[in-house]
């Protein structure tokens, strides 16, 4: 009994992080990692301030600062007083230096009773730019601490690098989703504006109406703000385009569109669906000559709605499929001009949703394709801005 | 006396119909409201649902069995006192009108368990609400399906479980196979079936009553004397159970799952607030009804009353009034709105359930709806056919899940939306404690603590001091915790309460001018010529 009990003392004994130098490592790697996040969101003043005192407890030194290129983002520790000089310490490294050791005669400030004498500068480099300094102070700089305030420095650039990785890569959807939004002017309005035209003559009632139908469709798609909108206005600017195609295509294209109208306030990402509705209409029936047929559903299943777009045309193979949704929509790998749509859709609602909400496409060569999504009605932070008022069925 | 009702009913045929009828409704009307759409009709595809139909949506799937069988039985049993019942169900509308309504609907939320993740940011808040989601949804079910038990029994003579099962089968299979369903309509409908199928025998009742009409071919069946008073229901006892009542009432309807989600079709705040008003007019016209079969079976049938068989009061009082083949008839038609009432009521309340269990357990993709569905449906049934017989009227259980609703998530929503303080602390602690006495009082009153003096009293109607309780706790733990107020509450409060139009920026309503002013007339000629 009193063996059993014994065990798991003795297995710690010999784990790494039980005896006092394992104690230490441990309590450094609890500090950077409590720093982190704060510096996972860029050099600012919030994030510098939030991670000053972690550092400072890092080093164990009695203050220290961090800069930018120009001014001081925040300052931890005794002698606040000091804080205001910390831009023209860190003058000579931010100017492209290494490392740099200021004795008292450029730090200290005269009173005894402070003990910030001597200070380390190291610079914080982002992508081979110096985008800012740390300044340790300490009574006097020892060789251990210029060793670690460098460590201590590299550490904080590694982790804006990091936060600089993640901002690109949110600057590159959102650049995609402008790309898609300027996609589908060229190549969609020159063949809606030509189906237009040649109505104008023998219909002009519907060329009107097929007008502002596309200038409605554009003012939606080409909407500057607001990552978000509800489904209702999602599935009006697919009505919107399906009529427009349907002016050029004529009876060839069936079109079948239904909604629960229990899911149209659900909020969604901008451009959700759409994209897909394009893709179906692009890759399933323009190829082909025989006449084609989209389904469009959005039904409503508990807290969730789920979408579905389907075509009967050409199909796809799987495999590139696979290629263009694993790139994430950058149209590297895409080939076609319809992967970015889907690449990108796929992209932004694992984003937003997470890696449970993806697209779940099935399609074979020759079996048409049905491309699937699911959007949970409620999820924080996803709120769609009311655009115009949604009008009522007029049934009623 | 009770042998007269036990024999089989004459008119078993015409009951079974419309009990089928009403499932194949039920089942079946769904799919009209996503009719194939042909091309012009896309406008009308991206439309949402209009305030009078939701809140005809909204009425169909909260009149249960409790207003539709129960008000009736409890008024010809204890007499007026019972009249608050009708008088507290729809004035909960009144309350969420003022206080909840388009705030709740501005937040985003599809269930309390969103609200109270979106307003206080905290994962602990959302899984306690969402227990008292399910606890709440799934307490709700089971004297709908003993209702649906009884009435099956009362009509067609089949044993109770039958009227049980069948209801807990056509729910499964209505939620499971929902997704492409039109809820709303569906709803929408059961609300007008329920009106009509308690409006028109109401009005022949009437007719009886008043010796205008004399369908047996003689005078009008002469007024039975009532014979007994009910006691527990009179004195100072009486008034407090009342007032516990109206607490329950008055601020339970709010905390109800399938409310809240039935709101989220609205399209903004301000539709949440008209359909709230469509709903108090609605249910108050409703709830006229169940007065005429309560005074009348009162007068008539008081032999029900002390049969301890009050709820079966709305069911046998037409075919008792009116004999021959419109007796049997009016009969048929009230069996019908009364499955509808359960079919409803169930199906809205184990969606609501399945939905926050597939979120929160399982996930939450097809397959987890799926396996979701099924709890939420199959242990009410289970709990229904277990429980046995307590007398307690059907109006009267409901009432007891009002009370929990009450002592928990109107804390949650009314502190939510008008207290910036409020902290994620105090209000998992203020539900826990609501939550906690409403639930245990009664469970521990039915197991006969407390006695039928003062004590068992405050013990079977818990809401007057539960309530009080819950929202002191909540104050106080929050008072308590002022580091923990979420760092976003001013600008959620803003959210909740700003009309969307404004909320959303100067930018948005120049659109949104640009939009009417360049589109209405497209509009108006698609319309003239459809």
């Amino acid at each position: 009994m009193a063996d059993m009990f014994r065990r798991p003392g003795r297995l710690r004994r010999h784990a790494g992080f039980d005896g006092r130098a394992g104690q230490a490592a441990f309590e450094a790697l609890h500090r950077a990692s409590l720093a982190a996040p704060a510096l996972r969101a860029g050099l600012t003043e919030t994030s510098a301030g939030a991670a000053a005192r972690h550092l400072r407890e890092l080093l164990g030194a009695p203050g220290l600062a961090v800069t930018d290129t120009e001014r001081v983002l925040a300052w931890d520790g005794a002698g606040r007083h000091h804080g205001a000089g910390a831009a023209e310490l860190a003058g000579d490294v931010l100017a492209g230096g290494g490392s740099a050791v200021l004795k008292a005669d450029r730090v200290w400030c005269g009173d005894l009773r402070c003990e910030l004498r001597e200070a380390v500068v190291a610079p914080l480099v982002v992508e081979d730019r110096v985008e800012g300094a740390l300044l340790v102070y300490a009574p006097g700089v020892s060789a251990g601490l210029v060793r670690a305030a460098g460590e201590v420095a590299r550490w904080t650039s590694g982790q804006l690098e990091l936060a600089e990785t993640h901002r690109s890569r949110t600057r590159l959807v959102e650049a995609e989703l402008r790309a898609l939004r300027a996609q589908i002017s060229p190549h969609f309005s020159c063949n809606a504006l030509t189906a237009i035209a040649s109505l104008v003559r023998t219909d002009p009632q519907r060329a009107r109406e097929l007008l502002l139908d596309f200038a409605d469709f554009t003012r939606y798609s080409f909407r500057r703000h607001g990552e978000f909108t509800t489904l209702a206005e999602e599935f009006r600017s697919i009505g919107q385009y399906l009529v427009l195609e349907q002016a050029r295509f004529g009876d060839r294209l069936c079109i079948d569109v239904q909604a629960a109208v229990e899911v149209l306030p659900v909020a969604v990402p901008f451009l959700c669906v759409q994209p897909l509705v394009e893709n179906a209409v692009r890759h399933g029936f323009e190829g082909g000559t025989g006449p084609g047929r989209i389904t469009v559903l959005a039904g409503d299943v508990g807290a969730e709605a789920h979408i579905t777009v389907e075509d009967d045309g050409a199909g796809m193979d799987p495999e590139m499929l696979r290629r263009i949704l694993v790139s994430g929509g950058t149209s590297a790998a895409g080939g076609g001009s319809g992967g970015v749509g889907l690449g990108n859709v796929d992209a932004r609602l694992r984003r937003v949703y997470g890696d449970a909400y993806g697209l779940v496409v099935e399609t074979a060569p020759g079996a048409g394709t049905k491309v699937r999504l699911r959007v949970p009605k409620y999820r924080a932070g996803v709120t769609a801005p009311q655009m115009w008022p949604i009008p009522h069925s007029l049934s009623d | 006396m009770s042998a007269a009702h036990e024999q089989v009913p004459v008119n078993a045929p015409a009951n079974l119909t419309a009990v089928l009828l009403v499932v194949a409704v039920t089942v079946g009307i769904g799919g009209y409201g996503l009719r194939s759409r042909s091309t012009p009709d896309f406008y009308v595809a991206s439309r949402t649902v209009s305030p009078l139909r939701n809140a005809a949506a909204v009425s169909g799937e909260y009149l249960s069995a409790a207003s539709y069988l129960g008000i009736a039985g409890l008024l010809a049993t204890y007499g007026s006192t019972m009249l608050w019942y009708g008088v507290g169900y729809t004035a909960g509308y009144l309350v969420l009108l003022v206080l909840v309504a388009a705030p709740l609907r501005r937040s985003g939320a599809y269930t309390v368990s969103d609200f109270a993740e979106a307003r206080l940011g905290s994962m602990a808040v959302r899984r306690t609400a969402t227990v008292f989601v399910v606890l709440i949804g799934l307490l709700y079910q089971v004297p709908q399906l003993v209702g649906a038990g009884l009435a099956l029994h009362t009509v067609l003579g089949a044993p109770a479980w039958s009227g049980t099962v069948l209801v807990t089968a056509v729910v499964l299979v209505s939620v499971i196979t929902g997704g492409m369903r039109s809820v709303t309509l569906v709803q929408s409908v059961q609300y007008w079936l329920k009106l009509t199928a308690l409006a028109v025998p109401a009005l022949a009742l009437l007719l009886v009553w008043r010796g205008v009409w004399h369908p047996g071919g003689g005078p009008a069946p002469a007024p039975v004397p009532v014979a007994h008073t009910a006691s527990g229901h009179g004195g100072g006892q009486g008034l407090y159970s009342v007032y516990s009542l109206m607490v329950a009432t008055f601020l339970g309807t709010m905390g109800l799952p399938h409310v809240t989600a039935r709101f989220y079709t609205n399209p903004d705040g301000r539709a949440a607030r008209r359909t709230t008003v469509g709903v108090l007019g609605l249910l108050g016209v409703f709830y006229l009804l169940p007065e005429v079969y309560g005074a009348l079976g009162r007068r008539y049938a008081p032999g029900l009353a002390a049969a301890g068989r009050a709820d079966t009061e709305v069911l046998l009082l037409p075919g008792h009034l009116v004999p021959g083949a419109t007796g049997q008839l009016l009969t048929a038609l009230v069996v019908a709105g009364a499955f509808a009432a359960f079919l409803s009521t169930c199906s809205g309340l184990a969606l609501s359930v399945a939905a926050v269990l597939s979120q929160d357990l399982f996930g939450g993709d097809v397959r987890g709806f799926r396996r979701a569905a099924a709890p939420a449906v199959v242990v009410p049934c289970a709990i229904a056919l277990l429980l046995p017989g307590s007398g307690m009227s059907v109006a009267h259980e409901v009432g007891l899940v009002f009370s929990v609703a009450a002592s928990t998530f109107c804390p949650l929503l009314v502190l939510g939306i008008w207290w910036r303080r409020l902290t994620a602390a105090g209000a998992v602690a203020g539900m826990v404690v609501g939550g906690g006495l409403s639930a245990a009082a009664p469970t521990l009153a039915l197991l006969g603590v407390g006695g039928c003096g003062r004590a068992g009293a405050l013990l079977a109607e818990p809401a007057a001091w539960s309530v009080p309780a819950a929202f002191l706790t909540m104050v106080g733990v929050s008072l308590l915790t002022p580091g923990r107020v979420p760092a976003a509450a001013s600008v959620m409060l803003a959210r909740l309460h700003l009309p969307e139009a404004l909320a959303a920026g100067p930018a948005d309503r120049s659109a949104a001018d640009g939009d009417r002013s360049s589109s209405a007339p497209v509009r108006s000629s698609r319309d003239g010529r459809r």
